[in-house]
């Protein structure tokens, strides 16, 4: 049976085990949105805007592992999505955007909402797509999925015009594809893991440096595996949390510049970094020169281009980080003493970093008078499920996330890592509860970021995604005053939130439960409420204005000059 | 270090400005590039020169191979793989110089393809290191124009490349 381009293209989605989209309609993607109103297999949410619509199916597949489906209508619509797959892209999250385009006959004719989206996103995606003959839709689709998901992960964008929407061929979706110019390495090489292992297990003082291509490659559970095995204490970067337990003895938290004294000490003063699926981004390693300078590199990635990059390595492993842990598993089984000796071993190097966790733990200074940030995320760990999702926005609130709230499971810390997106949190928490309608889902936000894509309150209100809005509102653009403050004399240039916004009106106006803390006594009052009350929350703490995330590390200087909190 | 390298891609559009959108989105130097199709009409080669260091000829491999569309790369040694280029010279002739230009042609093999009472169009092809020689005699006699199509290179012995 011949079926319309509009048609394939949900069929395609359904064989690939897609049953969630997020898409704005439009002129070009009309046809598309005319067949999905009888498709019911596809539950169809529709943001307030196509950048958020990226940022929630973002947020889906990193709750839920699975490919992130958005749809846009071509122009404006396929241009603000722009942001959305950029931030995909710079954290590996494997996606698939659908946007409309004119008809092949108009391209290139500056027709109305014409945009040239495959050269616009040609490099902020894994790879894209124009579609200009509906025979060749079922096999791009089939490419798109197996490009998005595969390999390092990414967006990948089909750029749909509307004629191929309309135009009618047999459909037939292949099993498997071939992409002669794609074989992304898979199993990592023997020999290089024996020498791995075997260096590894010669170091006096090794360290475990993880980033998010462990949980995007489900290999926590190796992490941890390895990880005991060897007896080697672990950090990780923002993307990496949540891969190794942060309440295990072993773990040192977050590295870099906002990372653990203990953690920077640790990675300075280490003979041996073995770093797992992370890419030693500016904002890990501080300083290139002065970065873990006594130590052997080992480094294991899926992405041959993270290799070398920025750092050199003595040695290298290609592979799925997932393949590469259980075979080190079994060569340290081989080869190897067995755990407790590995432990007894390294017995000096762990009481030298249990030294440094003594000498400065993570903390900060409590007061009664005002709320501290960082208190209300301890509080949200003490009083959320276990199984919480966390989603954050960008700035102060993130870091202090990432330092005080104690990830423990994979997938429970969805943040914009790489790209740094404002606006990113609110969307993606409501991709994450669309993944999971019976989990605990929160966004924790700073007021700045709130306000850039807080008309989602309205798809979230009508979707009846039970998100919680956590604001911790400063009245700053807090993460660029606090760069104001130490490095540039305190001249807050713009980054002042002048008008206090009533925000528990603005979620009584889209229809959700507003609620507010101003005292240090309340907090906890609003945090029990806001988890009981059935629907969507707005919890809005007024922090401590200055609050300074610490300890810091200035941009370009070494982990080891760093900023600290007492 | 200068670099010659080649690399296979599908013959699709839109492959072109992939690559080179990752040169100049990743700062690397392209001092000439050329494409065309192979003998297998669903491949075409881009031969291009850059620079670097030993890591930025790694990394510049590496994200070529990235690219979905990209087969094969092929960083050729100099003295595994035979460089020709083409270029074509339109220079100034004229009363005591006409002879000079030709004798120039003749001993880099050049072709006259133009004449005129004041110039000359020579075609020239070559390793680009005799081609520049040429260059550099001509330009005092008055170079009035170069076009050239950067170099191709092709590997030494019985083996091919192919995707």
């Amino acid at each position: 049976m011949k079926l319309n381009g509009a048609r394939i293209l949900l069929e395609c989605l359904k064989r690939e085990g897609v049953d969630t989209i997020f898409g704005y309609p439009g002129g070009t993607v009309i046809n598309l949105y005319d067949e999905l109103f009888s498709f019911k297999e596809i539950r169809h949410i529709l943001p307030r805007h196509e950048q958020a619509g990226v940022h929630a199916a973002d947020g889906y597949a990193r709750a839920t592992g699975k490919v992130g489906v958005a749809i846009a209508t071509s122009g404006p619509g396929a241009t603000n999505t722009i942001t959305g797959i950029a931030t995909a892209y710079m954290d590996s999250i494997p996606m698939v955007i659908i946007t409309g385009q004119v008809p092949t006959a108009l391209i290139g004719n500056d027709a109305f909402q014409e945009a040239d989206i495959i050269g616009i996103t040609r490099p902020c995606t894994k790879h894209n797509f124009l579609v200009k003959d509906v025979k060749d839709l079922a096999t791009i689709m089939k490419k798109a999925f197996y490009i998005a998901r595969t390999g390092r992960p990414g967006p990948v964008l089909v750029d749909l015009p509307k004629d191929v929407q309309i135009a009618q061929t047999e459909f037939h979706y292949p099993e498997s594809v071939e992409i002669r110019g794609y074989k992304p390495t898979v199993e990592g090489h023997p020999k290089q893991i024996e020498k791995a292992v075997a260096m590894i297990m010669q170091a006096k003082k090794p360290v475990i440096y993880v980033g998010g291509g462990v949980i995007l490659a489900n290999a926590a559970a190796e992490l941890v595996a390895v990880a005991k095995r060897l007896g080697i204490p672990v950090t990780t970067t923002l993307m990496g949390l949540g891969a190794y337990p942060e309440n295990d003895p072993h773990s040192l938290g977050l590295l870099g510049m906002h990372g653990t004294y203990y953690a920077n000490m640790a990675v300075s003063h280490c003979d041996m970094l073995i770093a797992i699926g992370a890419r030693f981004d500016d904002r890990v390693t501080g300083k290139i020169a002065s970065f873990a300078p006594h130590a052997k590199i080992v480094h294991v990635d899926v992405d041959p281009t993270s290799i070398k990059k920025n750092v050199r390595v003595d040695l290298p492993i290609v592979g799925d980080v997932r393949d590469v842990l259980q075979k080190m598993l079994k060569v340290a089984d081989e080869i190897g003493p067995d755990a407790k000796a590995c432990e007894a071993a390294l017995a000096p190097w762990i009481a030298e970093i249990d030294e440094w966790k003594k000498k400065h733990p993570m903390t900060y200074k409590q007061s009664t008078s005002v709320i501290k940030p960082q208190y209300v995320i301890q509080r949200l760990r003490a009083l959320s499920d276990p199984d919480a999702i966390v989603a954050t926005d960008v700035g102060q609130h993130q870091m202090w996330t990432a330092q005080f709230f104690g990830f423990t499971a994979p997938r429970t810390l969805l943040s914009s890592g790489g790209l740094g997106t404002m606006g990113f949190g609110l969307p993606a928490a409501m991709g994450a509860q669309a993944g999971f309608p019976d989990r605990q889902v929160m966004v924790v936000c700073g007021d700045g970021g709130f306000q850039m894509n807080m008309q989602e309150l309205a798809t979230i209100v009508q979707n009846r995604l039970n998100v919680k809005i956590v604001i911790l509102n400063n009245n700053f653009l807090g993460m660029v005053r606090q760069w104001q403050e130490l490095f540039f004399d305190k001249r807050y240039s713009s980054t002042c939130m002048e008008l206090p916004i009533d925000f528990i009106k603005l979620a009584e106006a889209f229809g959700a439960t507003g609620l507010q803390a101003t005292k240090v006594e309340e907090v906890d009052e609003v945090i029990k409420k806001g988890f009981a009350t059935d629907g969507p929350v707005l919890m809005e703490f007024k922090v401590a204005r200055e609050e300074k995330v610490l300890p810091m590390v200035p941009a370009g200087a070494s982990l080891t000059e760093m900023v600290l909190a007492s | 270090m200068r670099h010659t390298i080649a690399v296979l891609v599908e013959n699709e559009f839109g492959v072109l400005s992939r690559v080179v959108g990752l040169f100049s989105g990743r700062g690397f130097n392209i001092d000439s590039l050329t494409v065309a199709p192979t003998n297998d009409e669903a491949l075409s080669r881009i031969t291009l020169v850059t620079r670097g260091d030993e890591q930025i000829i790694e990394q510049i491999t590496k994200q070529l191979n990235k690219l979905i569309d990209v087969i094969k790369v092929i960083d050729f040694e100099p003295e595994h793989a035979i460089e020709r280029e083409m270029v074509l010279v339109k220079v100034s002739a004229e009363d005591q110089s006409r002879a000079e230009v030709l004798r120039i042609a003749d001993i880099f093999r050049a072709k006259v393809i133009d004449v005129t009472p004041k110039s000359y169009t020579l075609e020239a092809t070559g390793a680009p290191a005799k081609v520049s020689a040429m260059v550099e005699l001509l330009r005092p006699l008055g170079l009035k124009e170069l076009v050239s199509t950067g170099p191709v290179v092709i590997g030494r012995g019985a083996k091919a490349w192919k995707g």
